[in-house]
């Protein structure tokens, strides 16, 4: 047993160890990955280092722009922006890992199925993901907010819900190359069983574009929160997201820039981060790219 | 090709009514009527008003009902603006709504596809860097966030172009069309760069250098052809997530279309109008993605044959 496990960590490691080394050299998805730790840290200890209450107006000062106190100015009511921000990422980023594991979930279940089992199972249910795919997305994440209430956990579910198609078709396509692979025979010829050769041989070499599109669904998915807490279907107050902040930014922004400015840079600069880590782990876990 | 077309025709035909059903079904399960969120009714009038509207039937009654109507493209009055038709409202949010789509289309073409040519050229050089860097800043940038930056600069403190409005003002549908485009122009932008790289690298290409045909003329002659097919594959969901785009758009820049009366609608509940809009952009997507495959496929004699084994 034990034997076992330490195999399975080595054969692992080399492969991860190989694309460590290659994402290593790709200085942009570096940043990226040091630009999430950081949002990532910051959004944990929020609660304890944000400097001032959630809550706390001071609506004497009103708006005011950047300065010593307020280091990314304060809001109509006098709330500094930088704790605005860093409480909105807390939502923003819960949002986009959520969702994103549902739809994940839903994703690789649904194409390790189709894609292992085969045969009819497997059109009836590639079909569903073509009819599906064919449906505009934006359309009915609108209809199931107005229909079902603005909630926290219907956003979850329902942004979940649209955006794993991809990834039900990428886990498909990959289980089906691998299930008639040379080593996978070879596994069967061993005598080895089913779920085995699931565990040791499918799931690890699925794993690679897996993780690639999961680094890229976070940003769609956080855009489509934010995308919709503009409009005002998404978060509600007193809740805050970026998206919202953003929406407020937008009533105000001739007299006070910096209102848009700050949290729009804030959802920019976290976009960028997720798409340059994404494109560096597709390059760097995709044998195909190391010929150009 | 004919076949094909039929064929994916009747394919969509599923499609749709399972768009209706799921719609309907949906939208009649959601918590509270029509007439609900209004001051208090008398119950007599309410009651009037649900058999003007023939909410007291059955529910499959009331389905079978609907979808005779939409069959006969009638989707039905509107709860929210007595008087008017659901028919009605779409078609006078439509053209905006169209006019912008084309411009935003047309920024997205000819910008993406310029610059990812022009990138594939010479690429892992600064002619490649510098445009796939500013695609990727209109992915990162979303149109809720470059719209109000760019009102805030072009209208604001330059005031080159009007802020708001559509066809009121001379200028005034330029902010829009890019605001709109940008993201689709970023996408464009990284498809047709990787269409073009892999043509590039053909043998073909390499027979017409080896002719001594100048750079500009296999690109144009050679090279587009091929290179482009992942952009033409891509203008039917574009145009899926266009429509999407347009929600924010014309709520932005105050436009009269579509998209703004689908959001209206959203915070109204004006049922019927969501049901019918809901339908209505279904159809269109569907009929865009067959038009961008059929395309696709019109252009890729590889595909064609395939189409045509597999019908």
């Amino acid at each position: 047993m034990d034997a076992s496990i330490e195999k399975i960590d080595e054969a692992g490691s080399s492969l991860w160890q190989d694309a460590w080394v290659k994402l290593r050299k790709n200085r942009l998805a570096i940043c990226g990955l040091v630009v999430l730790l950081l949002l990532g840290l910051v959004s944990l200890l929020t609660p304890w280092i944000a400097p001032y209450g959630y809550e706390e107006q001071n609506l004497i000062l009103g708006a005011s722009p950047p300065s010593a106190e307020h280091w990314l100015g304060t809001d109509i009511f006098g709330r500094d922006m930088l704790t605005r921000i860093m409480y909105g990422g807390r939502v923003s980023l819960t949002v986009g890992l959520i969702a994103t594991a549902v739809a994940l979930m839903i994703g690789v279940l649904w194409g390790a199925t189709s894609g292992f089992v085969g045969g009819r199972v497997d059109a009836v249910m590639m079909r569903l993901v073509d009819i599906l795919y064919a449906l505009p997305f934006m359309i009915f994440i609108v209809l199931l907010m107005v229909v079902f209430g603005r909630n926290i956990f219907l956003l979850f579910f329902a942004i979940g819900a649209v955006e794993w198609l991809t990834m039900a078709r990428i886990v498909r396509g990959q289980v089906m190359t691998l299930r008639k692979q040379e080593f996978v025979e070879a596994a069967y010829s061993l005598g080895l069983s089913q779920w085995t050769i699931i565990r040791r041989h499918i799931i690890p070499n699925t794993l690679g574009p897996v993780i690639v599109y999961t680094t890229l669904t976070i940003p769609s998915v956080m855009l489509l929160e934010a995308f919709l807490s503009f409009l005002g279907l998404g978060i509600q107050p007193p809740q805050s997201s970026w998206g919202l902040l953003i929406s407020y930014g937008v009533e105000t922004m001739e007299e006070f820039p910096w209102l848009l400015i700050f949290p729009g840079l804030t959802l920019s600069i976290t976009l960028f981060a997720l798409n340059f880590l994404g494109d560096g782990l597709r390059d760097a876990l995709d044998p195909r790219t190391s010929k150009d | 090709m004919f076949r094909f077309a039929i064929t994916r025709l009747l394919q969509a035909v599923p499609v749709i009514l399972v768009v209706i059903s799921i719609t309907f079904l949906l939208v009649h399960a959601a918590p509270g009527g029509p007439f609900s969120a209004d001051k208090a009714v008398p119950p007599e009038v309410l009651k009037a008003l649900e058999a003007q509207y023939n909410l007291d039937q059955p529910l499959w009654q009331q389905y079978m009902g609907y979808l005779g109507d939409v069959v006969r493209g009638d989707f039905g009055p509107s709860f929210k603006y007595p008087g008017r038709s659901v028919n009605e409202l779409i078609a006078s949010g439509l053209p905006a709504t169209a006019e912008l789509a084309f411009y935003a289309m047309l920024v997205a073409l000819i910008i993406g596809a310029s610059a990812g040519v022009f990138a594939a050229m010479r690429p892992n050089t600064m002619q490649d860097y510098l445009p796939m860097s500013a695609a990727m800043i209109g992915i990162c940038m979303p149109s809720f966030l470059l719209g109000p930056l760019l009102v805030l600069i072009f209208g604001i403190h330059l005031e080159w172009v009007p802020v708001s409005g559509w066809g009121d003002a001379p200028g005034d549908k330029i902010l829009p069309a890019i605001t709109l485009g940008t993201g689709y122009a970023a996408y464009i932008a990284r498809l047709s760069r990787g269409g073009m790289l892999e043509i590039l690298s053909q043998d073909y290409i390499r027979t017409a250098r080896a002719k001594g045909l100048s750079e500009s003329l296999i690109i144009t002659k050679h090279a587009l052809r091929g290179g482009l097919i992942p952009v033409i594959a891509f203008l039917g969901p574009a145009f899926a997530g266009l429509v999407g785009g347009s929600f924010v758009v014309e709520t932005i820049f105050q436009i009269p279309g579509l998209g703004r009366f689908y959001v209206q609608a959203a915070f109204n509940r004006d049922y019927t109008m969501i049901l019918g809009t809901t339908i209505f952009f279904a159809t269109l997507i569907i009929v865009f993605n067959l038009i961008s495959d059929m395309i696709a496929i019109w252009l890729n004699p590889k595909l064609r044959q395939q189409g045509q084994g597999d019908n």
